[in-house]
């Protein structure tokens, strides 16, 4: 068992949350010209880091806010959790 | 190599066994190989076998970061089928099938394929609907499929709940007769021994670090056991697809899941097919122990651990339960996971790079045991003639930016959802 420490509720259970994906994927911004390539790297490229790793979770049954959370894919380790505009340095 | 058979058996049997041949060797890397096989799985093993069977590529090694057979071929559920409605994936798989049936005897090693049905249930009219149109797209690409209805299904699998009560009730549901399971030890021993004793060398406990590319053309690997020269490269690693991507500066349309399976304590002969649950995503047949082999969601995060967590479990036997009752009753036996190249489409990718003799055969997602013959036939044609076969044309890595997806779920990019 996950637990993930929302940065609006505190400690709760994964049973709480749904997995959103990749966080550090940005969509390309509007009213500029856009490549196929930026395309393909914003809907199916993927890095999938193994080892630390920024991700969204939506805490579903709980505040229902989105959250970022940085987690290490091969030891599940959560290292920090964050708001969904805070910028992660 | 010595055959195995009765006549070998028996002789052997006056020794104690004890002078049986190695099924494969330990050889130490050479300084150059025509091809080096990347990942010693069931893939890569079929890789090697069929390039020195089929096109006579002999000068192969297989390198494996630990043992051959120790990844997906040895984490399944052992479960082979072709009951898919897109061409691409149901020519390809029944190409497979085909493959599948004679395996054994093309082998000399008894991988015990046991084409024993799945039935795929149905639990709405909707569900009844899109079954039809699968099962009539399968038979248009000449692969068995047959609609059952309730009662059919009854016959078949009176122990799943038919009662009126339950929350998914049993509609009907889609048969391939054809489909099964098989040893899957067996198969990547198999393909092991047939590729030694054909040249290939089996290079286990070998960890890649790196590759030498210049000018746009592969000129080999770095190894924990040394700088390999090569011609051509294939990379076979499902689950550490993106680990080497990494390497090469490629970034792919994949994420590594973890996937995890289970099996009871083993009971008396029950169940006689593969059945899966059409509200959710469980699966079931039983052994030939007697266990009962269940399978079904993806732990929901990306993951390399190869070990499972409990929640996703408990979600995926409470739809067991569901479907069939008497589950409830068994004690667990064993649990593991497995991690998965999935897709952005959920199909897999085997094909030519941009670098010059690399060859990539990755994102199988659960469904990469049953295509292991096929995958390897058509990855060593690949590699071989320096290009695809009209089988896994469509399994092309720039469908993505073309737009020519072959999305049979139709669940879109989020893959870890299903």
């Amino acid at each position: 068992m996950l637990y993930i420490n929302c940065p609006h509720c505190g400690m709760r259970s994964q049973n709480e949350f749904l997995y959103g994906g990749d966080a550090s994927v940005k969509r390309p911004e509007l009213n500029k010209e856009v490549s196929d390539q930026e395309w393909d790297n914003f809907v199916y490229n993927r890095k999938s880091l193994r080892g630390k790793h920024l991700e969204l979770w939506q805490h579903i049954s709980g505040c229902r806010q989105w959250i970022k959370v940085e987690r290490d894919t091969a030891t599940h380790e959560i290292f920090r959790t964050f708001k969904a505009d805070e910028e992660v340095a | 190599m010595q055959k195995y058979s009765i006549f070998n058996l028996v002789k052997n049997a006056f020794s104690n066994h004890q002078n049986w041949d190695l099924a494969w060797k330990d050889p130490t890397p050479k300084e150059e190989y025509d091809v080096v096989i990347i990942g010693g799985g069931g893939h890569g093993l079929a890789t090697a076998y069929y390039l020195a069977k089929e096109h006579n590529i002999t000068k192969v090694a297989i390198i494996e970061k630990g043992w051959i057979g120790g990844g997906n071929v040895g984490r399944n559920t052992t479960i082979i089928r072709s009951n898919y409605m897109h061409d691409e994936n149901g020519l390809f798989s029944e190409f497979g099938m085909d493959l599948w049936r004679k395996m054994s005897q093309d082998l000399n090693y008894n991988v015990m394929f046991s084409p024993r049905g799945i039935i795929n249930l149905a639990h709405s009219d909707a569900q009844m609907n899109a079954y039809a149109r699968r099962g009539n797209s399968m038979r248009l690409n000449g692969i068995d499929a047959v609609l059952l209805n309730r009662e059919q299904v009854k016959e078949i699998i009176p122990m799943a709940d038919f009662s009126d009560n339950v929350r998914f009730p049993i509609f009907g549901g889609l048969m391939q007769p054809s489909a099964g399971t098989a040893r899957h030890d067996a198969v990547a021993w198999g393909y092991a021994r047939q590729a030694d004793s054909m040249g290939v060398d089996i290079i286990q406990n070998c960890e890649v670090i790196g590759f030498d590319v210049s000018a746009g053309k592969i000129k080999g690997i770095r190894t924990s056991r040394g700088n390999i020269k090569a011609k051509k490269v294939g990379l076979c690693v499902a689950g550490s697809t993106n680990i080497l991507a990494e390497k090469l500066n490629m970034t792919l349309p994949i994420e590594t899941h973890l996937l995890q399976a289970c099996v009871s304590e083993p009971v008396k002969p029950v169940l006689d097919k593969v059945v899966t649950f059409g509200a959710g995503h469980f699966y079931v047949s039983q052994s030939d122990k007697g266990e009962m082999v269940m399978g079904g969601d993806l732990d929901g995060y990306n993951s390399y651990a190869q070990r499972g967590n409990l929640p996703t479990l408990q979600h995926v036997l409470t739809e067991g339960i569901a479907m069939m009752p008497f589950l409830s009753k068994l004690k667990m036996l064993r649990t593991w996971g497995g991690i998965m190249d999935m897709s952005m489409d959920g199909s897999p990718i085997i094909d030519k790079t941009h670098i010059e003799g690399l060859y990539l055969n990755c994102g199988w997602c659960y469904g990469g045991f049953k295509a292991t013959p096929a995958s390897g036939w058509t990855f060593a044609h690949t590699i071989a003639q320096d290009r695809v076969h009209e089988l896994n044309a469509g399994y092309s890595l720039n469908r993505f930016s073309t737009g020519h997806l072959i999305d049979e779920k139709g669940l879109g990019t989020k893959t870890w959802i299903s």
